[in-house]
């Protein structure tokens, strides 16, 4: 049964280590979760989840594993019962993974029933959908609110309530948030350079003084390569029509990469639509200030990380044809999909950040070029988490299959 | 492992939510740090004051800055006043312990009576910064090879960390801290923080002052939302300035003292009264950088 618990944290993308596990086995015999199922759920979220961005996962997951439990009085025997149990075993069997699937399949189906029925009741601006898809197999909150009683004490709320209420949903990371995270995310991406090369010019302190004081205190000055950051990043941002949706969040990116004053260089062009023979210096990209694509490949080194953000949806022939470009009065002679395989093929530390939901991918009208264009480059959507993924993904070079 | 348990119940200038108290007692009674995060201004640095005086303990603080080394909290060889004196000074040279001098984490292991440790701010250092005091925040002990000694904690200190979330803190780093986000309080909770500051506030203008508050907070894409520190000296500023409590939702006010950005009044104004407009759309170029 405890075990069962765990997986359904993992299933909901908690991370537990064993030590932590282990710290709450301790902190249960000694009577740390007090004699509620509040007192338990307080202590799993203090001990196991080490981040407000995990705190909606562990309502959910709380939620669901406890939901049809009637709030008790005292700690559940459920709870007492895993007690006995030893520690969960930390590799999964096969029989484990049948098992799990068979669940899924089971749960999928009462899921979607479930959903069906809610979405004609209210309207959830489709968040549940994005929030949960893909983590789980359990991605639902299948707590029966109406089945909690609240007992004794009325201004405490049970845990599967406080659970179910879902306070931390802001928090996630999967779903956008502000510059600042997406600063703090940016600031992952650096790299220093070694002190094998450069010139020598800063003064090193502790040695200075170690060498002169092992001269009996003549001075000798020691000097050293300072260590910088060598991250420069080359970002390129689609300023077409479809994107206007977008403008807030990629506001939000833009500024934040402006602000991020950590890197070596930092050179930003725009498009529309789709990457041709021009990359314009401001988003309207008027036709009299560009840059020649081609001067970029050849100028700017495969060092630079390369990210682009755009939402990858046009009409196939903008992508696949020569002569596709949507702009009147211009001409491509190569098709707008050559030239992304190119900039992949000489940046290998690319990225494409689309703000376009992962779900919808499948289901917008830009799907055919979306999915064409994720076979070029890697790409993730424009979230806190998916630019965390796509920074991951800068910092080493990409299998380029193009 | 367990310790007897001490049991923090907050202190009478600080609110504390049963949420909070209970993190708080899971890490003392675990013997892990406990690592906070919230909001700018939700009480973090003040919770460790709080659990001191609630427990009569004494409170060291560790401010970390961007440039803060794990080193200095353990100790400081000062090797160049050892130089300087080898050159100019007449004391003995030869007495190296002399020219150690133990940081906020040094002096918490060596005091005699247990204290509440408060590391202010550790996203403000370098990313590595945290796995450095893995080793010394688990043993509470660590090594000076320069006098051979081994200073070790005769009483686990109570420690407490806090995040603003500028980096995100290792994975290892975290695994050994019991973890607390302080949630931004609802108003009634809001309304006994606020009471311990203000505690003869006339009604209504309390009341209005708390509508306008939450209203401005829940007005999306504000770069820095109003929090409690700022609600506090708003209340005092309406108090001083002699606001009629009428006129606080209407005409906000001395709106500079909770919002302190030029961008934040932009959008509130804006979304408002509709006004200010065009200084949106003018001011900063990058806000229609998108829209055609
Ligand atoms: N729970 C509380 N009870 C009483 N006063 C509070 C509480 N929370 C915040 N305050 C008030 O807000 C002020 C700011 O609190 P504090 O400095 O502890 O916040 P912080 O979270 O450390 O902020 P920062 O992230 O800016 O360091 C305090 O001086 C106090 O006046
Ligand atoms: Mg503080």
């Amino acid at each position: 049964m405890f075990t069962k618990f765990y997986y359904t944290l993992k299933d909901f993308g908690i991370p537990v280590s064993f030590n932590e596990w282990q710290l709450l086995l301790e902190a249960l015999e000694a009577g740390m979760a007090g004699s509620s199922l509040t007192g338990f759920y307080y202590l799993c979220r203090a001990v196991l989840v080490k981040t407000e961005a995990h705190y909606d996962r562990f309502d959910q997951a709380f939620a669901s594993f406890f939901g049809d439990i009637e709030t008790p009085e005292g700690l559940p025997e459920k709870i007492w019962e895993w007690l006995d149990k030893e520690l969960p075993e930390m590799e999964v069997s096969e029989a484990m993974r049948a098992n799990h699937q068979q669940l899924d399949l089971e749960e999928l189906k009462r899921m979607l029933e479930e959903r069906l029925a809610e979405q004609n009741e209210e309207h959830h601006g489709g968040n549940r959908w994005i929030g949960t898809g893909g983590t789980s197999p359990f991605g639902h909150s299948g707590y029966h609110p109406g089945g909690i009683r609240i007992g004794g004490n009325t201004r405490s709320l049970s845990a599967v309530k406080v659970a179910g209420m879902r306070k931390y949903q802001e928090f996630r990371t999967d779903e956008t948030l502000g510059v600042r995270q997406f600063q703090v995310a940016l600031r992952k991406l650096r790299q220093f350079t070694t002190r094998l090369d450069g010139a020598r010019t800063e003064l090193d302190l502790e040695a200075t003084i170690d060498k002169t004081c092992s001269n009996a205190g003549r001075l000798e000055l020691v000097w050293e390569r300072p260590r910088e950051n060598g991250i420069k990043v080359l970002l390129l941002m689609d300023s077409g029509g479809s994107m206007v949706s977008y403008s807030r969040l990629c506001n939000q990116l833009f500024t934040a990469v402006n602000r991020s004053n950590h890197f070596k260089d930092l050179k930003i062009f725009y498009f529309h639509n789709c990457i041709y023979d021009w990359l314009y210096h401001d988003p309207s990209c008027s036709l009299t200030d560009y840059t020649e694509t081609d001067y970029v490949l050849k100028t700017y080194d495969s060092d630079y990380r390369l990210i682009i953000v755009g939402d990858a949806s046009m009409s196939s022939y903008e992508l696949m044809r020569a002569g596709g470009i949507i702009e009147w009065g211009l001409y491509n002679d190569k098709p707008g999909i050559d030239w992304l395989r190119r900039m992949r093929q000489h940046f290998e530390y690319s990225v494409w950040l689309n703000p376009i939901p992962k779900n919808y991918w499948n289901w917008m009208e830009g799907t055919f070029t979306i999915s064409k264009i994720a076979e070029i480059f890697p790409m993730e959507s424009l979230t806190v988490e998916g630019l965390e993924t796509a920074i991951n993904k800068l910092r080493s070079r990409q299998a380029v299959q193009v | 492992m367990a310790r007897k348990a001490v049991d923090y119940k907050g202190s009478s200038d600080y609110i504390v939510s049963d949420e909070l108290r209970n993190s708080v007692n899971i890490a003392i009674a675990l013997q892990k740090p406990l690592l906070i995060k919230g909001e700018p201004g939700t009480g973090k640095t003040m919770l460790a004051q709080s659990i001191a005086d609630s427990l009569g303990l004494k409170l060291i603080i560790w401010n970390i800055k961007s440039t803060t080394k794990a080193q200095e909290g353990l100790y400081v060889y000062d090797t160049v006043q050892r130089l300087y004196d080898s050159q100019f000074g007449e004391s003995d040279v030869s007495d190296i312990k002399k020219y150690i001098k133990l940081g906020k984490l040094g002096e918490a292991f060596l005091t005699s009576d247990p204290v509440v440790l408060l590391i202010d701010e550790i996203d403000k250092a370098d990313l590595e910064f945290p796995n450095d005091l893995l080793w010394e925040l688990d043993q509470m002990s660590f090594y000076i090879p320069e006098t051979r000694e081994t200073i070790t904690a005769a009483n686990r200190p109570i420690v407490i960390i806090t995040s603003n979330a500028e980096k995100e803190l290792p994975d290892a780093f975290l695994r050994r801290c019991i973890f607390h986000y302080i949630a931004f309080p609802d108003p009634e909770g809001m309304e006994k923080i606020v009471a311990v500051h203000h505690p003869r506030l006339e009604k209504r203008l309390l009341e209005q002052a708390m509508e306008t508050f939450y209203m401005l907070r829940s007005i999306s894409n504000l770069q820095k939302r109003p929090s409690t520190s700022e609600l506090i000296d708003w209340l005092q500023a309406l108090v001083i300035g002699g606001i009629n409590p009428n006129k606080i939702k209407q005409d906000l006010p001395y709106l500079g003292v909770l919002l302190k950005k030029n961008e934040d009044l932009d959008i509130i104004l804006n979304q408002l009264h509709g006004k200010a407009q065009s200084r949106v759309q003018n001011a900063k170029g990058s806000f229609n950088r998108y829209r055609y």
